[in-house]
């Protein structure tokens, strides 16, 4: 035997061996097989943006029933919004929006933004986990599921993932979620379907290769050296950073760094998508709107916890619809909001809301029907503790919407998906 | 700070045990540290403790014939019978055997007593590393393994003296082929280079010292019958043998007949004559259970002492490793989490440690089954056991200046992720049977899993060898265990989901729910750096 030539091939730079034994890929693919392989003809560029409002969003101090004044400020007097100050919206004059929300004010007058109405689903959970399970899953609120509705859409649209990805066809993430844990949304029959590209500071330094342990220390060497590796290594991490690093001009719109969280996730996904990834879906994540106590200052109910959350998501989005537009790419893309469920129609004594049911979900995007889908919530002239916002839509329904009219999935392998037929809505 | 400096020598370890104290023992004494025997341990004191990992057992039963399928039934070994007792051997029945053989090796990792043996059969696997590929012969790998088991913590020189003449390491390294007209250099070289002196500094045998061993070892060959090794004195060749400068110019008197194999014990005492064959198994055992960089200081303070206690005691190896292990030095600080775990300890350390469940031994075929599954997946790391790259073994064990830090490249880290993940969404299984990481027993076992800070300290503690920064156990528990609720006042979303699990553990809405966050959490521990690090 020569080992010396061995060695000599295959020192330091390390072992290059041939992909074997690898159990798990195989597996997964008589797993998988039994999906429909539906290919790739409806595969457009357009892209779906998810921002994910964690708490529980209290949806009447987002979009305020002005029809009904009396009951709403009856309902909640310590944080009901004044009538003067809340935001007008053209051609809804029944509603308004919260004063915090400008910039969602201006896409909806220029008919770039919608909002559906009292969204929720048939007996709905008031725990933010299993109600944030079923958001993700897309199931009914009496069934546990095990996959998530975008990793079903992306398994479906996709087949043979991730065993034969990247790809030509498809040499990007199918999904990316700006956070360190992919969301169940994209967890797929055997695999998820998702990448998580970490916290925007972790994600700047995948861009410039930089390293979070500095330790002078045995261990700390040995740290720095694996934290390389796993930047270098990811799979995607190539396409990733070329794409990130093609765009050196953003909006100005944008806040500084750290002051607007869901603002620097926005501004990684304008980057990512107008530097060319096919990823098909993004999700980002703000919290917490769970506001229990102190929801708004009592002298300055416009002021507080939620005034300052949903100023956070309007300038958000209203820097990222403008950063697209100067990136031309904002024909492409399509966002919604939504969160795990409402609040209550009554306020508490602290100051605050607790778990409820149906809220608004906002949609935009420069190609979107804009307007209100669904009427204001009827509220009781005198609001007990247990009254909740009435579901008009089920979730369902935004998802098919999406994935039929935006992602052009055929309308059989939407209700595969979502497992069974749900009406869609004049969003698109 | 803590330097890269080593401060300590060899003095005696005296500090009181601590958790981590004995964590650290047992990760690299042993696969990994269950629970169970962290919390044996320190009950013991230091020097029970090595007694005790030290101590001899007898040898284990041998593997068995696992494999009889629709497409193969070995007509001369019962199922559930052990095939080691066959010389019938053929392409076919060699193959299940071969992966009968390694299942059951890497079982025995699985299983392991307190002890360091197991841990010990790997390290001299790398040392006298054979290929089963090679040898291609079932019977021959086991019977060479299980002399490196019966070895494993005896004495060196007779070990070394029992592999020359191992059929599987005659085979593999030409000693076969040898005979007095052509004698074959392999062995005689590789006993000096990497089996004995060593390439170090100290190490200075000559290429006439390397044909000079190759003379002396001719006459050893295989019975192809019965696979065992014998001396052939009409291959041997019966010359005087003289060595350089090196070996004092030791001339080993040639011996005719049946005593020409004597030569063997010459050449040894000749060799392990040599001061640098005990610093150089004291550098390797070093960088297997410490450290890989051995500088100056350390080479002063810590290899020339232990190998003087290596010669003291004639090569019996209890002794050296006593004095390491009992160190202050082996305590230190800075040589906590220093290294990269190789994939064994991956693999097996995490089916350890979480305590993965396999099929009984009245389900033989599964067990093996599920343990080659194991055994695959360590493999497709890089560490297929059995099968070294090449005689000198893993190169992260030897190739300066990378060490360890070979284990971890673009391509088996994502392995290594893939197979954390696996086994927490129970990926891994065969009939029906899954290897899976049960989080909800693993997380009742920890002090407090109701307050999700101190779940998220306790498991760092128990996953780790190294703190995690506060930030990111901060992030952890907003992102993942509260779904990005982020105030402190939401702690109790946990609390509450958890007490209602524990109030109704058969509830399934609540069940999937705090399963998915703690596969999450697991998954998300297990796939940053430091669960690299042992």
């Amino acid at each position: 035997m020569k080992r010396r030539d061995f060695i000599k091939n295959t020192a330091v730079g390390g072992v290059l061996l041939p992909q074997f034994l690898n159990g798990f890929s195989l597996k997964a693919i008589a797993q998988t097989s039994l999906m429909p392989a539906s290919g790739h003809e409806q595969i457009n560029d357009r892209v779906l943006v998810l921002i994910q409002l964690n708490g529980g969003n209290d949806g009447l101090n987002t979009v305020i029933p002005v029809d009904q004044y009396g009951a709403y400020q009856a309902a909640r007097p310590n944080i009901a919004l004044p009538q003067n100050k809340v935001l007008k919206l053209n051609g809804a004059d029944a509603m308004a929006l919260h004063p915090a929300l400008a910039e969602i004010q201006q896409l909806f007058n220029e008919g770039k933004a919608g909002i559906v109405q009292a969204v929720s689903y048939p007996k709905p959970n008031f725990s933010h986990f299993r109600a944030t399970d079923i958001w993700m899953t897309g199931s009914d609120s009496d069934k546990v599921l095990n996959t998530g509705w975008a990793g079903r859409y992306l398994n479906d649209s996709f087949p043979g993932f991730p065993d034969k990805y990247p790809n030509e066809i498809m040499p990007d993430p199918l999904a990316i979620q700006v956070g360190s844990v992919v969301a169940s949304a994209f967890q797929g029959p055997a695999f998820t379907m998702g990448l998580a590209i970490s916290n925007p500071a972790n994600f700047y330094n995948l861009i410039e290769d930089k390293t979070d342990a500095t330790s002078n220390t045995r261990w700390g060497e040995q740290l720095a050296y694996l934290e390389k590796v796993s930047q270098k290594t990811d799979q995607y991490a190539g396409v990733i950073k070329k794409a990130a690093l093609s765009i050196t001009r953003q909006s100005e719109k944008y806040p500084a760094p750290g002051k607007n969280p869901l603002a620097d996730q926005l501004k990684i996904v304008a980057r990512l998508v107008a530097g060319g990834l096919r990823t098909k879906v993004y999700l980002v994540s703000t919290g917490s709107f769970d506001t229990h106590a102190k929801q708004a200052e009592p002298d300055d109910t416009t002021t507080g916890t939620h005034a300052q959350l949903l100023r956070r998501v309007s300038e958000a989005v209203g820097a990222f619809m403008d950063d697209l537009k100067g990136l031309n790419v904002a024909d492409r893309v399509m966002g919604m909001t939504f969160s795990e469920f409402g609040r209550r129609i009554k306020s508490n004594a602290s100051g605050g809301t607790d778990h409820g049911a149906a809220a608004p979900v906002f949609y935009f995007g420069n190609v979107v029907k804009a307007g209100v889908i669904g009427t204001n919530p009827q509220l009781p002239t005198t609001a007990t503790v247990n009254d909740n916002v009435a579901m008009q839509y089920d979730f369902r329904s935004v998802y098919a919407t999406v994935l039929q009219q935006w992602l052009n999935l055929p309308p059989n392998e939407v209700q595969q998906v979502l497992m069974g037929p749900f009406p869609l809505l004049p969003m698109v | 700070m803590e330097s890269t400096e080593a401060t300590t020598r060899l003095e005696t370890f005296r500090g009181k045990w601590s958790d981590e104290d004995v964590k650290h023992l047992l990760k690299r004494t042993m696969f990994g540290a269950k629970p169970d025997d962290v919390v044996h341990v320190r009950t013991l004191t230091p020097r029970k403790a090595l007694k005790e990992l030290l101590a001899d057992e007898p040898a284990p039963p041998p593997p068995i014939n696992n494999y009889n399928d629709n497409k193969f039934t070995d007509d001369e070994i019962m199922p559930g019978e052990t095939w080691t007792t066959s010389i019938n051997y053929d392409g076919t029945n060699n193959g299940r055997r071969r992966n009968s053989f390694k299942a059951w090796w890497l079982g025995l990792m699985l299983n392991q007593n307190r002890t360091l043996r197991e841990k010990m059969v790997v390290f001299w696997h790398n040392h006298f590393a054979t290929e089963a590929n090679m040898v291609d012969n079932a019977l021959m790998c086991y019977r060479h393994n299980a002399l490196l088991r019966q070895h494993a913590l005896g004495n060196f020189k007779e070990l070394v003296k029992a592999i020359t003449k191992d059929p599987a390491m005659l085979k593999y390294l030409n000693g076969t082929a040898s005979n007095k007209k052509a004698p074959d250099e392999n062995y005689g070289r590789e006993l000096q280079e990497l089996f004995t002196v060593g390439k170090g500094p100290g190490s200075q045998y000559t290429e006439a010292d390397v044909k000079a061993a190759a003379k002396v070892l001719t006459g050893f060959r295989n019975d192809t019958i019965t696979f065992v090794s014998l001396f052939d004195p009409g291959r041997h060749d019966s010359s005087d043998k003289t060595f350089s400068g090196f070996y004092q110019n030791t001339t080993i008197k040639g011996r005719r007949g049946p005593d020409g194999e004597q030569e063997l014990d010459d050449l040894l005492t000749m060799i392990f004559a040599q001061d640098e064959v005990a610093r150089f198994i004291c550098r390797k055992l070093y960088r297997f259970f410490v450290y890989h960089q051995i500088d100056a200081n350390t080479e002063a303070t810590i290899i020339t002492p232990l190998a003087d206690v290596f010669r003291a005691n004639n090569y019996e190896i209890k002794p050296v490793l006593c004095e390491l292990f009992g160190s202050q030095h082996f305590f230190e600080a800075m040589n906590r989490g220093a290294m990269i775990k190789s994939p064994l300890d991956y693999t097996v350390g995490l089916c350890r440690e979480f305590g993965i469940a396999f099929p009984e031994s009245t389900d033989y075929a599964d067990q093996y089954g599920l343990w080659l599954a194991v055994q695959n997946q360590t493999a497709a790391m890089q560490q297929n056991i059995g099968d070294p790259p090449n005689v000198a073994g893993w190169p992260a064990y030897y190739q300066e200046p990378m060490f360890d830090k070979l284990w971890v490249n673009s391509d088996t880290l994502p392995k290594r992720n893939v197979f954390t993940d696996g086994m927490t969404n129970g990926a891994i299984g065969r009939n029906g049977k899954k290897l899976a990481i049960d989080v909800l027993t693993f997380t009742q076992t920890l002090p407090n899993p109701a307050d999700p800070v101190a779940l998220i300290d306790d498991a760092v503690r128990r996953l780790y060898m190294l703190e995690l920064p506060e930030k990111d156990k901060q992030y952890i528990k907003t992102s993942i265990l509260l779904s990005g609720l982020q105030d402190m006042m939401s702690d109790h979303y946990w609390t509450q989901a958890w007490q209602n699990l524990t109030a109704k553990p058969d509830d399934t809405v609540n069940k999937t729910n705090v399963t998915r966050k703690l596969k999450s959490l697991y998954k998300y521990l297990m796939n940053l750096p430091q669960y690299q690090l042992t």
